[in-house]
Order: C-alpha cells, then sequence, then structure tokens
C-alpha cells in the first residue's frame, strides 16, 4: 500500500495500520473527554482491507472501533440520520466467518461505510431526510448498497442530506444541520454533506453519496475529501431514491484517489433492475484502483483549463486550480486554457430539467402505501395534507417549478427548450475532448459557507453548482480532488475565515474513467499538505 | 333532459372512434416480475417496482413487446422504434401517481381492422401502457360519492395492457359493436389477449359526435368512459346520439366533455368538461430507454403470426357451400350460422369443429355441437384436446351415442380437461344400443299407451316426444332419439 499522500489527510500522530487493542476496548473506552483523537481516522480502505483480509485485524473489531468514533463524534458534526451498530457488527462477524472458514470475505473486507439517505438500506430507516418518508424501511437493499456487502463492506449508518438530496449545503435535511468538520460554523455542502463531512471528520473512511448536480462533488471540495460522480450508466440506481432520474449517480466519497477507485470499482457494472445501466462494461470496470491507472501519471496527458468553471471562481479557489493545472504541467502534461461558451446555459437548463423530472418522481409520496399519512381520509385530503405537511420549502419549490416547466402550452418553451440545450452541451464537451483528455476547473466557485448564509436566497444557492451542473447534463464522469485551501471571507465581507478545502475538479468524457483517475491521482501526490480538521468537541 | 333514444336522430349521423384497452396475456407484468394473473388475493401480486416503493425501477417485459407487434401486424400497423412517456395524474390506484405509457411514438402506428360488414376501420394506433390498481369503494352505493371508504387492489397495476385507438371510422352503434367483436376476435386469434369484458381484461372507451346527415365536418365530440359490455356500448352509443342530436335540433351547441353511462338508467352523464380535463405532463421516461424493435424480431413474430379471424370464418364458411348442404335454410338460417361461425372464431373455438370435420363430422353436426355445447363452457373447451374432442363427435355421427349421451361425456371431458371419449363412455354405462333393442322397447311402450299411440296415428306428431321420452326412460337414455322416431314412423305407416 502507498502511504498516505500530502493530499489525503492523515490525523497527526495516528499509526497507518489497525491496531487490535484499539479495537477490543473501543465501544467502552472511546468516551473519555478528551477531544477525540481515533486512530481509525487515518484509516484508508486499502489498509483496512488488506488487514482484514490477512487476518491481522477482525471486521468486528474495526467496525466496532468505528461504531466508537462515531459515537463521540458525530453529536459535534450531525453526519450520521441513523446509526445501525448491531446489524453492522453482525455483517462484520459474518465477514470474520467467512476468514475463519477458509473463504473469499471479498475486496472491501471489513471495511465499515455510510450510506447517503436516499439508497435503500434493507431494514434500516431510509428517509431521503425527509418528514414524508419519516421511519420508511425498504425492504430491499439499493444495488450499490448490496454490491458493498458482497464484497465484504459494511454499512454501519444513512448520512444527513438536504431532503431528497435538493440543495447544496445540506441545510435542506428536515432533520439536523451538518457542520463542516473544519469550521463547524460552516456547511460541509450538499447534498451529500453528511457523507462528506462524516469522512471528513474520520468518522467513515468511505461512504456513498448520490450526484444530480453536483451533490458528491461539491460536498467533497468543502470538506476537502475525495468525491466521484461516474459516468451516467456506470453505477445501477435501482434503490436510489430518485431525484432527476436522467442525472442521478450514486458515486463513493474518500479519502483518498485509490479508495475512491476501490469503492467505484465494486459499486460499477450493469443491473438488468436498472434498464439506463450500461450493458457492455468497459474494460477497466472494476479495475480503477490498478497501477496502470493510478501511477500512469500524465506524461503526454492533455489537459483542458475550463475558463468557465475557473474563471468565475472566487480568486483564492481560482488560484489553487492554476497551482494544480500548473503542477500537471510540470508532471509532464500538455495544458491549455480552453472555453465552452456554451456551458452558461447549463445551469437554467438543469433547473428546468431536474425540477421537472423531480415533480414526476416525488408525485408517489401520496400518503397511500408508506410513509406519512395525514388527511381526513378523502383520497384528495389525504394526498395534499400529506404531501404538504411531509414536503420541505425547497422541495416544494422544485416540483412547483417542473410542473410548471412541464404544463401544457410551457412545454416547448421550458422543458423542450432545455432538453435541446443538452443535446447541444454534449456537442460542445464532444467538440472539447477531441482535442483535450480531460478537463480541469474548480468543483465549487467557493469555499464552503457559513450556515444560514444563503439559506434565504435560493439563486445563490443554485450557482454552488455552477461548476458541477454540466458534467451530470451531458452525462459524464467528473471527480474532485481535494487541493489546499483557502482563507474563507469572514464575517460581513471584514476580516479573514479560517482556512477552508478547495476542491480541484477533473472531467473527463463518457467512460474516460481511466484518464480521470490518472490525473486525479497525480494531483493527489502535489497537493499542498492540508491539516485534517482538530475537532475539538467541547467547540462542537 | 328527456331523450327519445329510438327517433331522436333521424336526419343526423353518429362519427364515432373507439379506444380499446386491451391486458396482454403475458405471464408478469409490465415492468416487474409479479404474476398478471385476474381473481387472487388482494395485493398478493405485488413487489416494490408495481408498489412504486422508493428507489424501485421499471423494466420492460419484452414478451409484452413481442403481443403488442403480434397485434400491431394483424391491424396492419407500422411497428417502429418507439419511447415512453410518463402521463402524470394523482389517482391513488396509480401507485407512482404516472403512468407509463407511450405518447407521441407508439410502437404501432397506422393500420385498419375489415369489419365482417365490409367497413375498414382505420387504425390510429396501438400502443403499450400498464394498468392500474383497482379500486373498490365500500359502503354506499358502492360508488365513490357515497361511499364511507376505499380499498385498493394493486394486482393488477403493471399489468401491461395494448391501447388500440381507431380512426372516427364508424358510423352506428351496431358498427361500433362489430368493431369490438371483430378487434376481440383478432385478439384472441393473435394469442396477445383473453378480452373478456366481464373480467375487465377488454376495455371501451368511446368517441362520438352527431353532424348533419350528408355534412362532411366533424362536430364538437364527447368522450364515454369505461363501457364494460357490447350491449352497454351499444346502449350508451345510442342514448348518446339521441342526446346530441336533441341538442342541435333545439338549437343548442354539444359541448366537449368526458361522459359517465349509468347501466341502470340507460343514460349518459356529465363526468368533466374540457376546463377540467388533466394536463397530463407527458414527458419521455427517463427510466427507460428508447424501444427500437429490430426487423428481425418483427419478420420473425410476422412469420408465426396464425391466420386471423376473417380467413378462418371464411375457411370454415367453405365447408357448408363445398358440402351443398344447409343453402336451403334461407337467409335468416344463413345469419345464424355466420353468428356461430363468428363466435366460434372470436373465441378460438373453431378449431374444435375442424378436427371434428376432420373426422367426418358433418359441418352441421359439428358447428351445432361445437356452438351450443362446448361454447357453454370457454374456458374448458379451449383446452380440450381438438383430436379427442374429433373422435366424440365422430361417435355420434356413427350412431355409436345419442345426443343425450354425448352432451354428457363431453361434460366429463370438459370437467378433466381431457380424456379419451370411448373410455369415457364406456365408464358412464353409454353401450350403444342395437337397433334391434330400440324396436323392441319402442313396441313395448306404444302397447302400454294405446290412447297416446291412436293420437299420434291420427296426425299428433308431436306425440313422438312423448314416446321418446318414454323410450329414453326405459333404456336409460341409452336409445337414440332418431331411430326411435324412424321406428314410431315405420310403425305408424305399417299400421
Ligand atoms: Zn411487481
Amino acid at each position: 500500500m502507498r502511504s498516505a499522500g500530502p493530499g489525503s489527510p492523515a490525523r497527526p500522530g495516528s499509526p497507518e495500520g489497525p491496531d487490535s487493542s484499539e479495537g477490543s476496548d473501543a465501544s467502552s473506552g472511546s468516551t473519555p473527554s478528551s477531544g477525540p483523537t481515533p486512530p481509525s481516522g487515518a484509516m484508508s480502505i486499502a489498509a483496512i482491507a488488506a488487514a482484514v483480509r490477512s487476518g491481522e485485524a477482525s471486521a468486528a473489531g474495526i467496525v466496532e472501533q468505528y461504531l466508537g468514533v462515531i459515537e463521540a463524534m458525530d453529536a459535534g458534526v450531525g453526519a450520521f440520520l441513523e446509526v445501525a451498530g448491531e446489524a453492522a457488527i453482525a455483517a462484520a462477524r459474518r465477514v470474520d466467518a467467512l476468514m475463519a472458514s477458509g473463504e473469499d470475505p471479498g475486496p472491501l473486507a471489513g471495511v465499515p461505510l455510510a450510506v447517503k439517505d436516499n439508497m435503500c438500506t434493507r431494514g434500516v430507516a431510509t428517509t431521503c431526510a425527509s418528514r414524508i418518508l419519516a421511519g420508511w424501511r425498504p425492504p430491499y437493499d439499493a444495488t450499490a448498497v448490496a454490491r458493498l456487502a458482497a464484497a465484504g463492506a459494511v454499512t454501519v449508518g444513512k448520512t444527513n442530506m438536504d431532503e431528497f438530496a435538493m440543495g447544496s449545503s445540506t441545510e435542506n435535511s428536515a432533520v439536523c444541520v451538518t457542520h463542516n468538520p473544519y469550521d463547524p460554523s460552516r456547511v460541509p455542502g450538499g447534498s451529500s454533506g453528511g457523507s462528506a463531512a462524516a469522512v471528513a471528520a474520520g468518522m467513515i473512511p468511505g461512504a456513498l453519496g448520490s450526484d444530480t448536480g453536483g451533490s458528491i462533488r461539491q460536498p467533497a471540495a468543502l470538506c476537502g475529501v475525495v468525491g466521484v460522480k461516474p459516468t451516467y450508466g456506470m453505477v445501477s440506481r435501482y434503490g436510489l431514491v430518485a431525484f432527476a432520474s436522467s442525472l442521478d449517480q450514486i458515486g463513493p466519497l474518500t479519502r483518498s484517489v485509490e479508495d475512491a477507485a476501490l469503492l467505484y470499482s465494486v459499486i460499477a457494472g450493469h443491473d438488468p433492475a436498472d434498464s439506463t445501466s450500461i450493458r457492455e462494461e468497459p474494460e477497466w470496470t472494476g479495475r480503477l484502483a490498478a497501477p496502470d491507472i493510478l501511477e500512469k501519471g500524465v506524461v503526454g496527458t492533455v489537459v483542458g483549463l475550463l475558463r468557465e468553471i475557473t474563471d468565475g471562481a472566487d480568486p483564492e479557489v481560482r488560484s489553487r486550480v492554476l497551482e494544480a493545472a500548473e503542477g500537471l504541467s510540470r508532471l509532464g502534461a500538455t495544458v491549455e486554457e480552453v472555453s465552452i461558451p456554451e456551458l452558461r446555459f447549463a445551469l437554467p437548463a438543469y433547473y428546468l430539467i431536474a425540477p421537472a423530472e423531480a415533480s414526476s418522481n416525488l408525485a408517489r409520496y401520496d400518503g397511500m402505501r408508506y410513509g406519512l399519512r395525514l388527511g381526513d381520509g378523502s383520497a384528495e385530503s389525504v394526498m395534499s395534507t400529506t404531501r404538504a405537511a411531509g414536503f420541505g420549502a425547497e422541495v416544494k419549490r422544485r416540483i412547483m417549478l417542473g410542473t410548471y416547466a412541464l404544463s401544457a402550452g410551457y412545454y416547448d418553451a421550458y422543458y423542450g427548450k432545455a432538453q435541446r440545450v443538452r443535446t447541444v452541451l454534449v456537442s460542445a464537451f464532444d467538440a472539447a475532448y477531441r482535442r483535450f483528455d480531460v478537463l480541469l476547473g474548480a468543483a465549487s466557485p467557493t469555499v464552503a459557507f457559513r450556515i444560514g448564509e444563503k439559506v434565504n436566497d435560493p439563486l445563490a444557492m443554485y450557482m454552488s453548482d455552477v461548476c458541477t451542473i454540466p458534467t451530470n447534463l451531458a452525462g459524464h464522469p467528473a471527480m474532485s480532488v481535494p487541493f489546499g485551501t483557502a482563507p474563507a471571507p469572514g464575517g460581513n465581507g471584514s476580516a479573514t475565515g479560517p482556512a477552508m478545502p478547495v476542491g480541484v475538479q477533473v472531467l473527463a468524457p463518457r467512460l474516460g474513467e481511466p484518464a480521470m483517475f490518472s490525473v486525479a491521482a497525480a494531483l493527489e501526490r502535489i497537493a499542498p499538505v492540508t491539516e485534517p480538521p482538530v475537532l475539538d468537541r467541547q467547540e462542537l | 333532459m328527456a331523450v327519445d333514444a329510438s327517433g331522436g336522430s333521424v336526419g343526423y349521423e353518429p362519427v364515432i372512434g373507439l379506444e380499446v384497452h386491451c391486458e396482454l396475456a403475458t405471464a408478469t407484468k409490465l415492468f416487474c416480475s409479479c404474476p398478471n394473473s385476474f381473481g387472487d388475493e388482494p395485493n398478493t401480486n405485488v413487489c416494490p417496482v408495481c408498489l412504486a416503493l422508493p428507489g424501485s425501477l421499471p423494466v420492460l417485459n419484452e414478451r409484452a413487446v413481442d403481443l403488442a407487434i403480434r397485434v400491431g401486424l394483424a391491424l396492419h400497423s407500422d411497428v417502429r422504434q418507439c419511447t415512453f412517456h410518463r402521463k402524470n395524474y394523482f389517482y391513488p390506484d396509480m401507485p407512482k401517481d404516472y403512468q407509463i405509457s407511450q405518447y407521441d411514438e407508439p410502437l404501432n402506428a397506422g393500420g385498419w381492422l375489415d369489419l365482417p360488414s365490409g367497413t375498414r376501420v382505420g387504425v390510429t394506433r396501438a400502443h403499450l401502457e400498464e394498468d392500474t390498481g383497482k379500486t373498490v369503494h365500500m359502503g354506499g352505493t358502492g360508488r365513490i360519492h357515497d361511499a364511507t371508504f376505499s380499498l385498493v387492489d394493486y394486482n393488477r397495476a403493471g399489468v401491461p395492457l395494448l391501447e388500440i385507438v381507431s380512426e372516427p371510422d364508424i358510423r352506428s352503434p351496431q358498427e361500433a359493436r362489430e368493431y369490438v367483436a371483430e378487434l376481440r376476435a383478432i385478439l384472441v386469434a393473435a394469442g396477445a389477449s383473453k378480452a373478456r369484458m366481464e373480467e375487465g381484461s377488454m376495455r371501451v372507451d368511446v368517441n362520438i359526435s352527431v353532424r348533419p346527415a350528408g355534412s362532411a365536418s366533424l362536430a364538437t365530440r364527447c368522450e364515454i368512459k369505461n363501457l364494460n359490455s357490447l350491449r352497454s356500448l351499444v346502449r350508451a352509443l345510442e342514448y348518446e346520439i339521441a342526446r346530441q342530436a336533441e341538442v342541435y335540433r333545439s338549437g343548442g351547441s354539444v359541448v366537449q366533455e368526458t361522459r359517465h353511462f349509468d347501466e341502470d338508467t340507460g343514460r349518459t352523464a356529465s363526468l368533466r368538461s374540457k376546463e377540467e380535463a388533466h394536463d397530463y405532463r407527458y414527458f419521455e421516461e427517463p427510466d427507460l430507454l428508447r424501444l427500437v424493435p429490430g426487423q428481425e424480431r418483427v419478420d420473425a413474430i410476422a412469420a408465426g403470426l396464425p391466420a386471423m379471424p376473417a380467413q378462418r370464418r371464411s375457411e370454415i364458411a367453405a365447408l357448408f357451400s363445398s358440402a351443398g348442404a344447409g343453402t336451403g335454410g334461407g337467409a335468416g338460417a344463413g345469419g345464424a350460422r355466420e353468428d356461430q361461425i363468428a363466435g366460434l372464431v372470436e373465441n378460438g373455438l373453431d378449431g374444435l369443429l375442424l378436427a371434428a370435420v376432420n373426422g367426418g363430422v358433418s359441418p352441421e353436426k359439428a358447428l351445432a355441437r361445437t356452438a351450443n355445447e362446448a361454447a357453454s363452457r370457454i374456458d374448458e373447451a379451449l383446452a380440450l384436446d381438438p383430436e379427442s374432442y374429433g373422435r366424440l363427435l365422430v361417435m355420434e355421427e356413427a350412431g355409436k351415442l345419442t345426443a343425450t349421451q354425448v352432451k354428457a361425456v363431453l361434460s366429463e371431458m370438459l370437467d378433466e380437461g381431457r380424456g379419451d371419449p370411448a373410455a369415457i363412455a364406456k365408464r358412464l354405462g353409454f353401450e350403444t344400443m342395437g337397433a334391434g333393442s330400440i324396436n323392441a322397447s319402442v313396441e313395448e311402450v306404444v302397447a302400454s299407451n294405446a290412447a297416446e299411440w291412436d293420437r299420434y296415428c291420427s296426425g299428433e306428431d308431436k306425440l313422438a316426444q312423448f314416446f321418446i321420452g318414454q323410450v329414453m326412460k326405459a333404456t336409460r337414455g341409452k336409445a337414440d332419439g332418431k331411430a326411435v322416431v324412424a321406428e314410431l314412423q315405420r310403425l305408424r305407416s305399417t299400421r
């Protein structure tokens, strides 16, 4: 295993390998009053799996250790909506039993993971952080979740999110606020904010998120972790509660590029239960973490510095992107600036297409079969009362936007035109990718903003996704890689705030994941050293 | 409004188009692997997909596509690349609160259907969509307006439907009836659907307008939803034609609206106006891919398509003309025979008749037995082995079994779904009576009923029935009625 690079934050002083003595007393011994500096926080997915597979550590021990860390830390972060400790320990024991009987427990043996709360987990509440699904326990696992389990990974809990994945700060959760581990007064981004914060805080080595317009990459950037949005169709959406079906993709959030590649490799692949999942799996399916990809380097790689998602970013964020570009150039890549003017249409097109699909996808929450049920008994009353009380303001806003965009007489001007914009975007990207192997830019125009700062300004919130949305409309892959920090603007625009993580985004053409991961791994190796968040529970 | 359904439409011509929904006879539902079966315990044939649980996704049933293509080919449609769309509206029996249907690009576009009476009715399209669940309103009259609560059965949710839309080429309630009957025969012949209106596996909506006779313009139309029998279809149309004609005659104008037909009163009443109509906000279903039925697939389906009803009817009719029999029955008898043949073909029972004729049974006998006896139990008759059925009728033709005995044996075969007629006849004790013992029995009965015999001999032919009954009683049904009559006539002529 490669040692943790400078870009993968390691908790100072924590050992790289497993420590069995930590595992044995984790449940009882991890509640002292001193600030938690859990050794598990520094362990990579690769290291955990290697330790369990070699018999150095038990899966149950590892899982108990992480459960202890979550127990100690999450009250201050608010990353988890539900921790299924007993089920997780039981699953870990099954992994250990496989080891004991000499069977292969899978490539992710004993790796504890968290799952965004919009993915179905059999018997474990799946609510999308919405009142309308409060307490709903699915009778089945999402395909991605099942694939993780089949690979030996252990899902320990469900993470907070913007309600139905609609938002960029996780503040739209109907349950709780999630704090950015680097500055608890700031948001973790969203909508996969709980997954990003959990990974950044060291409570879990990896998590699944979903990305409809940037919901993996933007929080990954704001929390200083790696976040990958796969090519549309590479990861099954079966069991992912739909927001915008033609845009949604599940992907990993991890502390390193290698870990992201490992998780991606397990969850990717054709699923007959999802008609939009890609039938002909590319050659690299399942082996993105191979050295010929991650250690390939960037010599000869042609990188386009995409002005539309660089120039508009905050100056300090833009500086990190330019430094990343220079770094790649030094490593042997050809870096050129490129402009795709059509990208300016992406945000408006997205805010027609995504709400339109959402307005239909969320119709089923009508109080008839599951979830919240209110009203006086007539079907119309149950449906309208349930939906009025069950959905939050942002969800209602998007349902109304989408309903309007699809309405007779408006369809052509709005939804129809947005779909045509999508075609234009794909052509524009195609033209760029005839010259470039990958494109580079910011993953978010700003670093993490303060909690409450944008909640009353939906348009400002929507702009948080301006760098990530074009990829979703095109169905392409993209990922955010931590690349240093930038000083956050202070309160009232005066003093300078704390240094917050910056994410550099690597974009690639459809099924261009190998090149994307090669470049991301190179960036990780040259990224500035970033001190991991020091979480003081007193402060939290 | 009082409407005279009989004469109110004089001077007006109806313009009718039909939308027929039929459930496709697949083993499983359109987008999941739940059984597609009628009459099961409520909410047992359900899964995350057809209950629209969060995160579930549809996967298209290719068998349903094949069946839809069969119908399309039988209706001379252009089978082509198509898309699925979502039709959005809220209703408790529709789990996703949208229906996956087809919109501007249907699987089968265009085509036609020739009515037996000669009219060609254009087919606009025949597209795939999913059925809804079934709502049962409890309390009150069972209608939604005075129900105390409602129950929903989702067994039907997601069952594959084919919606067949006709052009407005139909000009009378009788033609509408003929169209539905012929379409039903085609659906059954293609093996695509049971198409049973009484079970709801075939449902009819009509679009109807009237215009002054001879006019070529189209007037405002009304839609009448969910007609569940041919009789209702004809009644509803007759009423609606008279109603619309009356509106025009009294100087009013027809309002575009959806109407409901009340079986009890025989009237239609407004359900909702055009203004209240749903805006379904159709958009392409992002969870499904474009459906591209390749030429190879369509050709293979076309090659496997069985003979259609029109061809089968004419083949059977030809049996009668070539046999030179039954032509003396006059137009009325010919019409009744045509109806019987059409009925057998519509229900797919003509194979039984053909098996009997091929075995040497006369077409008349084969038609009578099949249309009267077999067709009274369609489901069981469809399961019969035609060859065994043929052998049964041959036994009757050869005088080995009487009519009564044939019916008894057939009843057993239908009960069991199979069986050798000879073995069943033996088990039931139906040994054939020789002519000698029949004659002896007739003589015995004649001797002990002297008064009736005198009346018969003086010309009261209807007393033959009495003697047949007596002989049957004496022989416990083993005698052949025809042989009894022949012996009675012989005795009378020699008296
Ligand atoms: Zn089902």
